[in-house]
């Protein structure tokens, strides 16, 4: 099995474009969170607030690229642009087959969907419907689309798994490298912000509702005041390689990815078991192969619901008592689905690279249900070796990553 | 409208919708090579203008004649006299 190491990443999400504005304002402790005015228009629907991409440049993507992309798709390829550039790949390393892609969204784009229906269900009619109108809905939209746009002609794969997508297109294409399928994977995830996203959550009572005024208090991961997820945008891609790989392109290695494990919870499509996320934490570690007690970081799911943030805690607990600092960057960033693990994966490696943990965002009184674990609650300089990263989904899918850093 | 203005119309349509510079749009210019439309774009021209002329393109042959800007003029003109017919 051949090592895999980080060499480059690209961000966008609510504090805008690049890596560089993310770690600013996670350090600074800026929420993305705000009110936005056409979640006001939906009838019975209760949260009025998310995080969205702020202006972006797209124009620089050629129209017979872009006829076919949704704003997640766009996300996606700035980032990629970005973590291409970090990592100094060149257009032959790119296309010459040798690099894959593994990049998904919990979704096709809703937006193209609605446009799609409101022609489709006015009188029935697919006559004015456009031609690229699919390649928009379609589950692998975003990675058909990176791929054409980088003319990638290696693996292109696009798993989606809810929340954990961003996390499962990360851990399957180290695995592509790992078994020498790859010498390098492009990949992340990205999703773009419709109402109906925020209505999921709001119809299965896990959104948050009562911070409409104050937007920037919620959501809440681990507080004995928070009352659920706040949906979120945006795209986190990173380069993936072989070890080899970088070494003999005199690549900068960002971190090692170690482990990666991928379990399903099959007791509620809903409510994760604390005993399914530690077995999937476990399998994770055993994968990397490190000991519970050696894990200096856990960068956590926690999406500021009742269920889920109790039973991570109960989970991080059982493996690792109150050993690895706890953070969630939720607060800050609110949940941005498909995108979460990367930009969260990205994080955490810029984490381990400054030496600086960066507390949970409105975490200020620890629920008793998610105590047991060591939060961080203000900044923390400290050198993380092992890092371990959790995303779970709807549909009973968690997924762990273990990062390491990289000094040999 | 008359013929001018038809044709006025259509370059107008086609510059919005493939972002294409109203000083690009002459009657010899290839839809392919000049224009760098390609079958999707065909697809969706037709859509476009079904929609603003309300005439039925899709399945008449002639339309998959046209090779440059002024056939299609001449195609909608054409289709347009048809339909006042």
């Amino acid at each position: 099995m051949r090592r895999v190491v980080i060499t480059g990443m690209g961000a966008i999400s609510p504090f805008g474009e690049g890596v560089q504005l993310l770690m600013e304002a996670l350090t600074a402790g800026k929420s993305g969170i705000q009110q936005l005015e056409e979640l006001t228009k939906i009838k019975g629907l209760h949260p009025t607030i998310a995080g969205k991409v702020p202006r972006y440049e797209f124009k620089s993507i050629p129209r017979k690229h872009r006829r076919t992309m949704s704003a997640m798709s766009i996300f996606a390829i700035l980032a990629a642009n970005e973590a291409i550039a970090q990592a100094e790949l060149t257009p032959e390393t790119i296309t010459n087959g040798s690099c894959g892609l593994s990049v998904s969204s919990t979704i096709g784009s809703v937006q193209a969907l609605q446009s799609f229906f409101e022609k489709f269900l006015d009188g029935m009619s697919i006559e004015a419907i456009k031609s690229t109108e699919f390649f928009k809905i379609m589950n692998h939209s975003c990675a058909s689309n990176l791929a054409q746009y980088l003319g990638i002609t290696g693996r292109v794969i696009a798993p989606s798994a809810a929340c954990s997508t961003g996390c499962q297109t990360i851990g399957l294409a180290a695995e592509a490298i790992a078994f020498g399928k790859q010498d390098i994977m492009l990949c992340g995830g990205a999703d773009e912000l419709h109402p109906l996203t925020v209505g999921t959550f709001d119809i299965i009572q896990a959104a948050s509702t009562e911070y409409n005024d104050t937007p920037t208090a919620t959501p809440r991961p681990f507080d004995k005041d928070r009352d659920g997820i706040v949906c979120s945008e945006g795209s986190g891609i990173l380069v993936l390689e072989s070890l080899e790989s970088a070494q003999a392109r005199g690549a900068t290695i960002i971190a090692e990815l170690t482990g990666f494990s991928s379990t399903s919870d099959p007791v509620n499509p809903a409510s994760p078991s604390p005993e399914a996320i530690a077995k999937c934490m476990k399998l994770a570690l055993e994968n990397a192969a490190v000991a519970p007690e050696d894990v200096d970081y856990v960068n956590a799911h926690a999406t500021g619901t009742e269920l889920g943030d109790a039973a991570e805690s109960a989970a991080i607990a059982s493996l690792m008592s109150d050993g690895p600092m706890v953070s969630s960057l939720k607060g800050h960033l609110g949940h941005t689905m498909a995108a979460s693990g990367a930009l969260e994966i990205i994080a955490t490696a810029s984490m381990m690279k400054n030496g600086l943990v960066i507390p949970t965002r409105n975490l200020l009184d620890i629920a008793p249900e998610c105590q047991g674990i060591r939060h961080i609650q203000t900044p923390v300089r400290a050198k993380i070796r092992t890092a371990l990263k959790n995303n779970f989904a709807l549909g009973g899918i968690n997924t762990s990553i273990v990062l390491r850093s990289y000094d040999d | 409208m008359t013929d001018a203005q038809v044709t006025e119309r259509v370059n107008e349509l086609l510059a919005e919708e493939f972002e294409l510079k109203m000083e690009d749009m002459k009657p010899e210019a290839l839809f392919k090579d000049d224009l760098e439309l390609d079958s999707l774009d065909a697809v969706d021209m037709v859509v476009v203008l079904e929609q603003e002329f309300k005439f039925k393109i899709k399945k008449d042959e002639a339309f998959k004649a046209i090779r440059t800007l002024g056939d299609l003029h001449e195609f909608v003109l054409a289709k347009k006299l048809e339909m006042a017919a």
